[in-house]
């Protein structure tokens, strides 16, 4: 029976990813991600290949306030391009007072996706739209306590079945 | 336990459908097993994936889940915090492993102002010992260990939807993790990518009611689930949790946690980033 259900299970994970394809080339990820970060002295972002590089600024620059006094106000700040194996990458910082309040990718190489990093960690990259695992090129699913009897009907148990 | 060993990579009618993304260059291997009631979830690639080598880690990796889970089950009467939740036991006399999860959870009653709480009233009236909250993330850490010794090996080992993200290939894609939709399990909410670090979710999605404020014993309403990202995977997993019993108060909490990162569904399913404070202000 399990044997069935397992199969079962594969299957339609093969069907949901022919059906995933289109929207996974219509862009369903979205194209920034807003964060309410308290800047650091250095910011690194890593492009999808891992090239770490410093987010010098271009146009301005996001020193932070060692007095932390200073009334609050908006700035946006454009990076330098990054040239990356894989193209260009430019990033563009909201900054409110002394925080990040918003994180726009406004030059990527097509076709890569966005993993955007700081200070080493990923920032959640919200989707506009809530999308089907199979679509959002995921490895693994993160979720309140996944308890094994929840364990087949769970997108974990997708993902391990179908290696994606 | 059941031996049920998932390898979709060696699985042919699964490996003849072409993926529609560029995929990396080592495919990715996956083991799941059940453990402590929930599935440990394997992902890895590179080197030892799918070798000896990696399978005697990843069985190693088992192995110290399976001890952890001897000494703090509280489903087991003989384990070490069932003996000292009847008081058979005093902390004085428990392996440095005990003493090391009970003063985690010490500080983190501190830090969220007494809603994070191993103790807590049980059914009966009395206080009992719980220390689940606390040894999850940290057991998965410890099994990591026996991956961390695979050179040229990426892993991502998780526990119920908690889990440590490792790459050491040179220019390894960094693992990407959906953030579930609370309130649609078959969806997600967000993709968060991750070279190295950890990520732990807490909600109440998959076992009802299972975490309360310890101040006031009652079950917080104001949150959907809280996913917490930073370095490790035990102060992840409390912080999730902890923020989670904190209630409406848990994305300004998690803001003033050094390093943290993370995203809070509130009830009504909006979602809120929460970014990690660096540095002084």
């Amino acid at each position: 029976m399990r044997r069935i259900v397992l199969w079962l299970l594969s299957t339609i994970s093969c069907l949901v990813l022919l059906f995933g394809y289109h929207m996974s080339t219509s862009g369903p990820l979205a194209t920034s991600a807003s964060s309410a970060i308290l800047s650091g002295t250095t910011q690194s972002f890593t492009s999808s290949n891992g090239t770490r590089r410093s987010s010098r600024s271009g146009s301005g620059s996001t020193k932070t306030s060692s007095s932390g006094s200073r009334p609050s106000k908006t700035t946006n700040v454009t990076g330098s391009v990054a040239d990356t194996q894989w193209g260009p990458v430019q990033v563009e910082l909201t900054v409110h007072g002394s925080r990040i309040s918003k994180v726009t990718v406004v030059q990527y190489p097509t076709g890569q996706s966005l993993d955007l990093q700081i200070n080493g960690y990923a920032l959640p990259i919200l989707t506009k739209e809530t999308i089907s695992a199979q679509s959002a090129k995921i490895d693994m699913v993160s979720g309140a306590t996944i308890t094994s009897t929840g364990y087949i009907q769970s997108l974990q148990s997708a993902l391990d079945q179908a290696g994606l | 336990m059941s031996a049920d060993v998932v390898d979709a990579a060696s699985s042919p009618r699964i490996a003849s459908m072409t993926t529609p993304w560029p995929t990396p260059t080592w495919p990715v291997h996956r083991r799941v097993e059940h453990l402590m009631g929930m599935p440990i979830s394997l992902a890895f690639r590179g080197r030892f994936a799918g070798h000896d080598r990696g399978e005697a880690a990843w069985q190693e990796a088992l192995e110290i889940l399976h001890h952890i889970d001897r000494t703090f089950s509280t489903y087991r009467p003989d384990s070490m915090i069932s003996r000292l939740d009847r008081a058979e036991l005093r902390v004085d006399d428990c392996p440095p492993d005990v003493i090391e999860v009970l003063e985690l959870a010490e500080r983190a009653r501190q830090q969220s102002a007494g809603a994070f709480d191993i103790r807590r009233r049980g059914l009966d009236g009395d206080v009992h010992l719980d220390p689940s909250g606390v040894v999850k993330g940290w057991a998965v850490e410890r099994a990591a260990r026996a991956l961390e010794k695979l050179p040229d090996t990426d892993f991502c080992i998780a526990a119920g939807g908690d889990m440590v993200c490792r790459t050491k290939l040179p220019s390894a894609p960094a693992w990407r993790i959906g953030i579930e939709d609370p309130n649609d399990p078959d969806r997600v909410l967000a993709v968060v990518p991750i070279h190295n670090g950890a990520i732990a979710t807490s909600g109440l999605s998959r076992r009802g009611s299972h975490i309360v404020d310890a101040r006031t014993g009652h079950t917080p309403t104001a949150l959907a689930s809280v996913t917490v990202i930073g370095p490790c995977l035990t102060w992840a997993d409390i912080d999730a949790t902890a923020a989670f019993a904190l209630g409406a108060d848990a994305a300004r909490w998690l803001q003033g946690r050094e390093g943290r990162q993370g995203l809070v569904v509130w009830s009504d399913g909006t979602p809120e980033h929460v970014g990690a404070g660096t540095s002084a202000p």
